[in-house]
């Protein structure tokens, strides 16, 4: 009985509307946490997976020896490699595509590469205009991995104790 | 200023005009009827670019109360402006776009719809006091009319459903109509409340009725119908939480899924000129209109006294304004059978028993509101 003449009352009288007025109106005074997204950007981690980069030794050999591990545990078959001898006699790629209007960026090719050719970039700013522009090539991915290769050795140095 | 602004206007634009254009035996009333439209204008220009200004405003103070900053980008000449040149770039793109009107749709409704729900809002300015002189027309039955033209919005609403021809659009409109009949019986008794403390029906009266101080002022001794007035007046105008008329959830947008383009933002004009509307009559009704806040404090009240009145009126206008932004970043949407409870079976009661206790009270000539 009292119980209900008590709510009776505090509905009566707003309380608790007045309540959740006051605690948006707190909320209108607090910090505000949006980043201005081209001016200021948030900490990426080392582990970022971007775009796809193919590396290459330091002394310019590339490191894919096309063992096709990356294709075969590609979960959205976005890889196509083909191979070939190459006149020296080792296996090398003749094409390495990667479609990344399929690629979902789980990161299984950079795990299963024994020579961690292909890599994963922090690089995410990207676009293409034509359907081809996100078909990448090997060509392509390769001077993608030169670009960024500072970037892409600190940062599997770094993850190199957890692997 | 305004004063002289627009006997500046009046003697060097119009006269001229008047005594070019117009034979001789004309030239009287032709002034008159150029006079009144510079009048008009001076009230709706304003009202307009107000509505334009408050969409930003609320998505401004929504964006705060959400911890994000709202529009920042667009400004004027290259300078962002926390993002002012939003609402012209809205306008720009509305007017821009098409306007479809479907096929199995009554195309004349179809058009006249949007205009109706806008025409309401901006006619029922005509009545409003700025001051105690400035009021386009100072017509002995302001409030009635105020009344007429806010319950008449809700054509558009219905007759923008209905034409249609969709069963979204019709949906919103049938809620929209119910809800609006029901808050509009307590809104009525709540001004019924105000027109018994007044005594009169115009606003002008309504507020030198108020005046003597801040406790003076109608809020307190209708406390209730003041909440009632301005619950009803956020009911009425659709806005959250009772916004099931459009309630995206279920039936995408409600009474405007079909419009597009200019014929859309005018409906959303409406909405805002409709919020602006209550805001101002709230103000004026149950907040003093024009009147100072320190009037017949000893000390302040000179300290303030060359603050112009519109002034007054215009801060008053601006806090409920707000407080409509405030419940809509507040409060979740009802729930429609709640809507219909809080209309039928809280608010008209209330406003039932508080007409007894004013009538009362006006009767037995209770100080400070009501000395004989």
């Amino acid at each position: 009985m009292m119980t209900k003449v008590k709510n009776y009352i505090t509905s009566l009288f707003l309380w608790e509307l007045l309540k959740g007025l006051r605690l948006t109106g707190k909320h209108l005074f607090k910090r505000k946490i949006t980043v201005q997204y081209p001016e200021e950007k948030t900490p990426q981690s080392h582990r970022f997976r971007g775009l796809h980069a193919l590396r290459r030794y330091p002394n310019g050999e590339e490191r894919c020896i096309a063992c096709k591990l990356c294709e075969a545990v590609c979960p959205a078959v976005a890889i196509t490699i083909e191979s070939e001898p190459r006149d020296d006699g080792s296996r090398r790629t003749t094409r390495y595509d990667i479609d990344l209007t399929k690629c979902i960026f789980c990161g299984f090719c950079e795990e299963s590469c024994p020579v961690d050719s292909i890599v994963e970039t922090r690089i995410f700013e990207y676009h293409g205009e034509k359907r081809g522009d996100l078909l990448m090539t090997k060509p392509r991915l390769l001077e993608i991995g030169e670009l960024a290769e500072k970037q892409i050795a600190e940062d599997r140095a770094r993850d190199a104790f957890y692997r | 200023m305004i004063e002289f602004l627009y006997q500046f206007i009046s003697q060097n634009v119009l006269s001229p005009v008047a005594t070019y254009l117009f034979p001789l035996q004309y030239q009287p009333q032709a002034l008159y009827v150029l006079q009144t439209i510079v009048k008009i204008l001076s009230i709706m220009v304003p009202v307009l670019l107000t509505v334009a200004y408050f969409t930003y405003a609320e998505r401004k103070v929504i964006g705060f109360i959400q911890a994000r900053i709202g529009p920042n980008r667009v400004g004027f000449f290259g300078f962002s402006l926390w993002g002012l040149g939003q609402p012209i770039a809205d306008a720009v793109k509305l007017i821009v776009k098409e306007i479809v009107i479907p096929t199995g749709s009554n195309k004349t409704l179809f058009i006249i719809a949007p205009i109706l729900s806008l025409a309401p809002s901006i006619a029922a300015w005509a009545v409003i006091p700025f001051d105690d002189t400035k009021v386009l027309a100072d017509i002995n039955a302001g409030l009635l009319y105020v009344l007429a033209l806010t319950s008449l919005a809700v054509y558009g609403v219905i007759i923008a459903g209905w034409a249609s021809n969709s069963k979204y659009a019709f949906l919103g409109a049938m809620r929209s109509a119910a809800q609006i009949v029901a808050y509009e019986i307590a809104m009525g008794f709540a001004l019924v409340g105000v027109l018994i403390a007044a005594g009169s029906l115009n606003l002008g009266e309504i507020v030198t009725a108020q005046s003597g101080s801040f406790i003076h002022w109608f809020w307190l001794p209708l406390l209730p119908l003041f909440i009632v007035y301005f619950i009803s007046g956020v009911a009425e105008t659709n806005r959250a939480p009772f916004d099931v008329a459009e309630g995206e959830s279920e039936i995408v947008a409600g009474f405007h899924v079909e419009y597009g383009g200019m014929a859309f933002s005018v409906f959303f004009m409406a909405e805002y000129a409709n919020m602006i509307l209550i805001a101002v009559l709230s103000a004026i009704m149950f907040c003093g209109g024009w009147l100072s806040p320190f009037q017949g404090i000893p000390g302040l009240e000179d300290l303030f006294s060359w603050v112009p009145p519109i002034f007054w009126l215009l801060a008053k206008t601006s806090f409920f304004m707000f407080l409509f932004l405030w419940f809509r970043a507040t409060f979740p949407r009802y729930r429609y059978d709640q809507i219909m409870r809080l209309g039928w079976k809280v608010f008209i009661p209330i406003t039932i028993v508080w007409l007894v206790v004013i009538s009362a009270l006006v009767v037995t000539n209770t100080p400070p509101w009501f000395v004989a």
